[in-house]
């Protein structure tokens, strides 16, 4: 096997997109931004000049419009991945992301598949403020016929990426501001990670952490400092909100009896609510001896301000001690 | 995207006058003026660009998370804003430094706005109807209209009177005019005769994206077709774009219809502090705009009636001092308190926000002085 790279996520983004496109003509990138100037975090770099600007298409700025024609592109065959600038502008797009890429293939008898992909960066941690940093997931794991993916590390980003772009149905590929710069081991080539598979990232046998995006980060750090005071954390990371891998979560979960469920995004109604929906009704509920928390952002547009952002979203010490309590209770 | 045949100039980038067929209404409005405003243009002007790099080197020194700078567009804004009426609306972008200035907003509030201080910055009606900045592109068009159509609901317009008639004015960029919300305020503004103008500030640059690349015509043609009648303005002439501004307005709130100016403009700066804009254009373009300055031009005017060097040293020190306390009043600003971040989510208490508030006390308290 080829020895792993260690790159950074906004790197393993641009390698895939550099494989998927070099591979498959049919592969294009449209976007605000993406093109001479390299994205709005720098993930295209120097795409342009590699793949020309027929490949890597700098559009004007109109969330809709892109999204829309990537419809169409897709329709006809072609493989286009969009990019949002910031995941809050799927919202100008959504009329084409939810009644139109999701519902095409249903409507048409399964006669014309929609394989587009939609890179959106979300997420709060830059200063962005309240415009500008949402973590917007469930809505797009609300849709019928989306599939979504999270990937919470360099090698996730690539993998996921390359999977979404071979897929034969819309996928909402969430990637977040704050793991851009960070690094990770990466498997070389064209290398995938199935969609709808979970991924157990720490095992410990006194309670199971389950977390999206950079929560994932966030929580292995918190799992280790729990570690120091002798609490054993399993950190699982669906990696796909949809399809979600409910075996693994709920196999994990029964191991250790105690789940805490961690996201960015506000707390009602979101992506963790679904899966404390789903092991309240399987058998992992009767396996619990604590009631199953969740850990979320609170239900605030995000501030703007860095030390009431900080406070808005759950941070390692907010799951440390969330955790300690869960396992000290109960 | 240069200068087109249809562009309306009164004052060249030498600070001569223009005078022509085209511009002949116009230079009848800018008669009016007397010599007490001309030189607040300058002054607003100036102090804008004084005030706009320093807050620049605020951000880089940190105490702001973002800086947009507005230099090189301040005739565009300075003589827009001050046509308008008492009575009027204004919805900015998040560019307009000058138009706030104008509008009486005190410059470190939008200084407040960008380090999070606040999370909107001012009340529109404690601060001559001027709206809060919109961050999201192109929005603004469509709540300008929908406060044009308030307008012609209460029947506030149309009487003919230009001091008791009421107006809109939306302020928007290049960027903004390949948005869905800006064709489609058009239809309704079209369509509804409504009382406002758009104002566009052709900067030329979407980010990093030409405007030649964003459209393939002038953009002031773009609202003809959708029956808005529209005129190409010299953006860096202050006299051209107070006086294209005042017409239109007046047209619009004495019930003549909605009115777009396009003026041609250039972003001297980035974006935002956060791009650099040497990575997707090189400096010939930006130095042939420098050359058409517009406060170079408007100085080299105002020495030709006369105005003395005295005046422009004032000018000069008063920016420096506005500069100057606004370093010193962002040094002392203090970050507000957590709890605000529960505040104003909704209109009424909301037992969620409650819920949430007292859990976060409580834990912030469990941190006791560590806290």
């Amino acid at each position: 096997m080829d020895e792993l790279v260690t790159m950074t996520y906004s790197e393993a983004v641009r390698e895939a997109l550099a494989i998927a496109m070099e591979r498959d003509e049919r592969v294009f990138i449209m976007g605000e931004d993406v093109g001479t100037y390299g994205g709005a975090f720098g993930v295209t770099g120097d795409l342009i000049h590699r793949l020309g600007e027929d490949r890597v298409r700098d559009t004007t700025i109109s969330e809709l419009g892109i999204v829309g024609l990537g419809v169409g592109a897709a329709m006809t065959g072609m493989r286009p991945i969009v990019e949002i600038q910031f995941s809050d502008f799927t919202a100008q797009a959504m009329d084409q992301i939810a009644n139109q890429a999701a519902k095409i293939h249903f409507m048409l008898g399964g006669a014309v598949n929609v394989p587009l992909v939609i890179r959106a960066p979300g997420g709060s941690g830059t200063g962005a403020a309240a415009q500008h940093s949402q973590s917007l997931e469930a809505w797009f794991a609300h849709i019928p016929g989306l599939k979504v993916v999270m990937p919470a590390t360099a090698d996730d980003a690539k993998g996921l990426l390359l999977s979404a772009i071979d897929d034969p149905n819309p996928v909402i590929v969430i990637e977040h501001k704050l793991l851009y710069k960070t690094s990770g081991e990466v498997r070389p080539g064209d290398t995938r990670v199935p969609i709808g598979v979970a991924e157990v990232r720490r095992t410990g046998g006194d309670l199971t952490i389950v977390a999206t995006g950079v929560e994932v980060s966030r929580s292995l750090e918190a799992a280790e400092i729990l570690a120091a005071e002798g609490i054993e954390a399993t950190v699982v990371d669906p990696r796909t909100l949809k399809p979600l891998d409910t075996e693994t979560i709920i196999a994990e979960v029964i191991k250790t009896g105690r789940v805490l469920l961690v996201q960015e995004a506000v707390k009602t109604l979101g992506f963790m609510s679904e899966v404390a929906a789903v092991l309240s009704e399987t058998e992992a509920f009767v396996h619990l001896r604590a009631p199953i928390k969740r850990l979320a952002g609170l239900d605030i547009p995000i501030p703007y301000a860095p030390q009431l952002e900080r406070a808005a979203v759950p941070q390692v010490d907010d799951i440390v001690a969330a955790a300690r309590t869960l396992v000290q209770e109960w | 995207m240069p200068e087109t045949s249809a562009t309306i100039q009164l004052l060249s980038p030498e600070g001569r006058l223009v005078e022509n067929a085209a511009n002949e209404e116009l230079h009848a409005l800018v008669r009016e003026l007397d010599e007490g405003q001309l030189r607040r243009f300058h002054r607003d002007m100036a102090v804008t660009r004084r005030f706009d790099v320093e807050a620049a080197n605020l951000q880089r020194q940190g105490q702001m998370g973002l800086w947009v700078p507005s230099f090189g567009q301040e005739a565009a804004q300075v003589g827009s804003a001050y046509a308008r009426r008492q009575q009027d609306h204004v919805f900015p972008s998040y560019r307009e430094h000058a138009v706030a200035l104008v509008n009486g907003i005190d410059l470190v509030d939008i200084i407040e706005l960008l380090r999070g201080n606040t999370h909107g910055g001012w009340d529109p009606k404690q601060h001559n109807n001027f709206h809060l900045y919109t961050l999201v592109i192109g929005s603004q068009a469509l709540h300008a209209h929908g406060y044009a159509m308030g307008i012609g609901l209460d029947g506030a317009h149309g009487s003919g009177d230009v001091e008791r008639d009421e107006a809109v004015i939306v302020y928007f960029g290049d960027g903004a005019t390949s948005q869905g919300d800006v064709s489609e305020a058009f239809v309704f503004a079209a369509s509804y005769n409504s009382p406002q103008v758009f104002f566009l500030q052709n900067n030329h640059w979407a980010i990093s994206v030409p405007v030649e690349r964003q459209s393939r015509t002038p953009l002031y043609l773009r609202s003809t077709g959708f029956g808005i009648p529209a005129m190409q303005i010299d953006g860096n002439d202050v006299l051209a774009s107070w006086a294209a501004t005042r017409q239109s307005m007046d047209a619009a709130r004495t019930g003549q219809g909605p009115r777009f100016i396009e003026a041609l403009t250039y972003r001297i700066g980035a974006h935002t502090s956060s791009d650099d804009p040497t990575k997707y254009r090189d400096g010939a373009d930006v130095d042939a705009w420098r050359a058409k300055d517009p406060i170079a031009r408007f100085e080299t005017y105002l020495r030709g009636l006369g105005t003395e060097e005295s005046f422009f040293e004032e000018v000069r020190e008063e920016a420096d001092a506005i500069a100057a306390d606004a370093r010193r009043r962002t040094m002392e600003m203090v970050g507000p308190p957590a709890s605000v971040i529960f505040d104003h989510v909704y209109t009424d208490p909301h037992p969620l926000m409650a819920e949430q508030k007292a859990w976060l006390e409580r834990y912030e308290a469990s941190y006791g002085e560590n806290a």
